[in-house]
């Protein structure tokens, strides 16, 4: 039995044994995942402890002393109205522009679900905004919301909506720049939401809706009952995407307003950019960026617990 | 009766499925129509407030197109931007497939969980990182280089890229390298020899994820770079070219058209790849 047993191993062993380690995935496993995985350390894991690091120290741009002031910097900013403002403001941002672009987003992929002629063309311009670097097409916007050519005042004027004396402010005024910014955004992540939610309403077998249809369910209830229901776990995925690039985002807002008129559009990631990068007060400007922190993991943990239910293999 | 009903209704329902497409296609496209068109408009033209926005009213003239070219920087930040978008899609390749395939692989369930975490650091935004990042970037002397944005953009490509090519991998039958092993090959032999060939199309698409995130990228840039000869497309357009009062509208929307829409076209090759690596494998084909 054991001669067996030996013999059996010395017929399995690598036929050269320069190769050893190559062959076996308990070695070569970790030795192909492990740079990337050190990359990833290095450049994301360090910066996000010396944020940590830095939210309760007193470092600023030209000094290069640092000493430890524990929640001092949390406790100052809570107190600001700068900061509370743009809290809520990144709440109305975020929470906003991700209910209309679910719901918008539904409406676009089960149109897009049937065919139709030209689909190729229509898809690659409904997609154009998520692809095209959003800097630039939010310079686009920028000319569509000029203050005094604004092509959106034009065609008011023209269809009479309003009189050539009464032209909007879009970016000026403070509720018509927050619904500005939104409507950017929303315009931005729309088509990533689109292509998620039309992948899940692809993926519902066709006998589904034929059951429903001999059932003689009307097309509000089938869109209710059934179908919406059934992408619910893609609603979610698309939403929680969507909520991490509305939390985090700070181009749109950078570009169209910078946070005015009145800082009625500043969110935390704008915040921190002007306290921590141009106003130079590093120790404050991570503690801003650190509450986007809770958020993320909010959202990370909603993530899991998607994949976990769905069993992704 | 109820025939004719019948018809109307459906005819109604096109009608409708029709207009919903044309709406949300005209809110999509319609900014770059106005660049396109902005591009080749007059500036007298632009800025009479009485004609028509849409169409042009005097003759098109391509003279925003020569100030972009030759008086701004553009075709500096255009050649900027393929640089860093070179050198980052090598080290993204470099480390992300060797990973990918071992996460599909070799790494058993542990490996599930792993690509996840890996994941996951895709969504830490920049906005989280760029301060300890500036502060970094500064002690390797790396403030104002393109360098900066080498070392830094692969963070957010590579967690992306891994788990694109671990799907990609994982699709690949195991017999072709079982088959490629048994002919002599080491493990590691066969995943240079004969996985990573017939993974091209895979890879490819990686390599235009990968360029279109750092066509995008614009939180770092604009936090390293201060120089405007060293500024990518995506912060030399909004940042430099927006200056002052007098805003060169023509050449803006020039610039903007131009590093846009290249890239869109390419892309929608592969965007159905793209939605299968963020659903996750919530959906089920």
């Amino acid at each position: 039995m054991t001669t067996l047993e030996r013999g059996l191993e010395t017929r399995q062993a690598p036929p050269r044994p320069a190769g050893g380690f190559l062959d076996r995935p308990e070695w070569l496993g970790p030795l192909m995942i492990g740079p990337a995985v050190l990359f990833i350390v290095l450049v994301v894991g360090i910066p996000f402890l010396l944020a940590l690091f830095y939210s309760v120290s007193d470092i600023s741009m030209g000094d290069r002393t640092m000493r430890f002031v524990g929640l001092r910097n949390f406790i100052a900013i809570w107190g600001t109205t700068n900061f509370q403002t743009a809290i809520w403001n990144t709440f109305v941002f975020a929470i906003v522009s991700q209910i209309l672009v679910i719901v918008l987003g539904t409406a676009l992929a089960l149109a897009l679900l049937r065919d139709f002629r030209g689909k190729w063309l229509i898809r690659f311009l409904l997609l154009l905004p998520w692809v095209a670097p959003i800097s630039l097409g939010t310079i686009g916007w920028l000319w569509i919301f000029d203050s005094t050519y604004s092509v959106l005042n034009w065609t008011l004027e023209t269809l009479r909506f309003i009189s050539p004396n009464d032209w909007y402010m879009w970016l000026g005024i403070p509720h018509l720049a927050m619904g500005s910014v939104i409507a950017v955004h929303v315009w931005r992540i729309l088509p990533l939401a689109t292509v998620i939610l039309l992948a899940g309403l692809s993926s519902i077998p066709h006998d589904i809706h034929d059951a429903a249809r001999v059932d003689g369910a009307g097309y509000w209830r089938h869109l209710f009952e059934i179908t919406v229901p059934l992408i619910r776990p893609i609603m979610l995925v698309a939403g929680l995407f969507g909520l991490v690039f509305a939390f985090t985002d700070m181009i749109v807002i950078f570009v169209l307003t910078r946070g005015g008129p009145y800082d009625t559009t500043q969110v935390l990631a704008t915040l921190a950019f002007f306290t921590g990068i141009q106003g130079g007060d590093i120790a404050e400007g991570a503690a801003i960026a650190l509450f986007l922190f809770p958020m993320l993991l909010a959202v990370a943990i909603g993530f899991l617990r998607v994949a976990r239910r769905t069993e992704v293999v | 009766m109820a025939a004719a009903d019948k018809t109307l209704r459906n005819r109604a329902a096109r009608g409708g499925h029709y207009g919903v497409i044309a709406l949300f296609t005209i809110f999509s496209a319609f900014p770059f129509y106005w660049m396109l068109i902005t591009t080749f408009k007059s500036t007298p033209d632009l800025l009479k407030r009485g004609n028509n926005p849409f169409i042009l009213n005097e003759a098109p003239t391509l003279e925003h197109l020569r100030v972009l070219f030759y008086d701004t920087l553009y075709g500096q930040w255009l050649w900027n931007t393929f640089f860093v978008g070179a050198i980052v899609v090598a080290i993204t390749l470099v480390l992300a497939v060797p990973a990918g395939y071992a996460l599909a692989r070799m790494m058993g369930p542990a490996g599930e969980k792993l690509g996840i975490a890996i994941f996951l650091t895709y969504l830490v935004p920049p906005t989280l990182l760029f301060i300890p990042m500036s502060r970094i970037i500064g002690d390797l002397g790396l403030q104002d280089s393109l360098w900066s944005l080498v070392l830094v953009y692969p963070s957010f490509t590579i967690p992306f890229s891994t788990w694109l090519l671990m799907g990609f991998f994982k699709a690949i039958p195991k017999d072709l390298e079982e088959a490629a092993m048994i002919d002599g090959l080491s493990r590691f032999g066969a995943f240079v020899k004969v996985v990573i060939p017939i993974s091209v199309a895979g890879i490819l698409t990686t390599v235009i994820f990968t360029l279109t995130l750092v066509m995008q990228e614009f939180v770092y840039a604009v936090t390293f770079i201060t120089a405007a000869r060293n500024f990518t497309v995506s912060v030399g357009v909004p940042t430099f070219l927006v200056h002052g009062d007098v805003y060169f509208w023509g050449s803006l929307m020039a610039g903007c058209f131009i590093s846009s829409v290249p890239v869109a076209l390419l892309y929608n090759f592969f965007v159905d790849r793209f939605v299968t690596g963020f659903t996750m494998g919530a959906v089920k084909g």
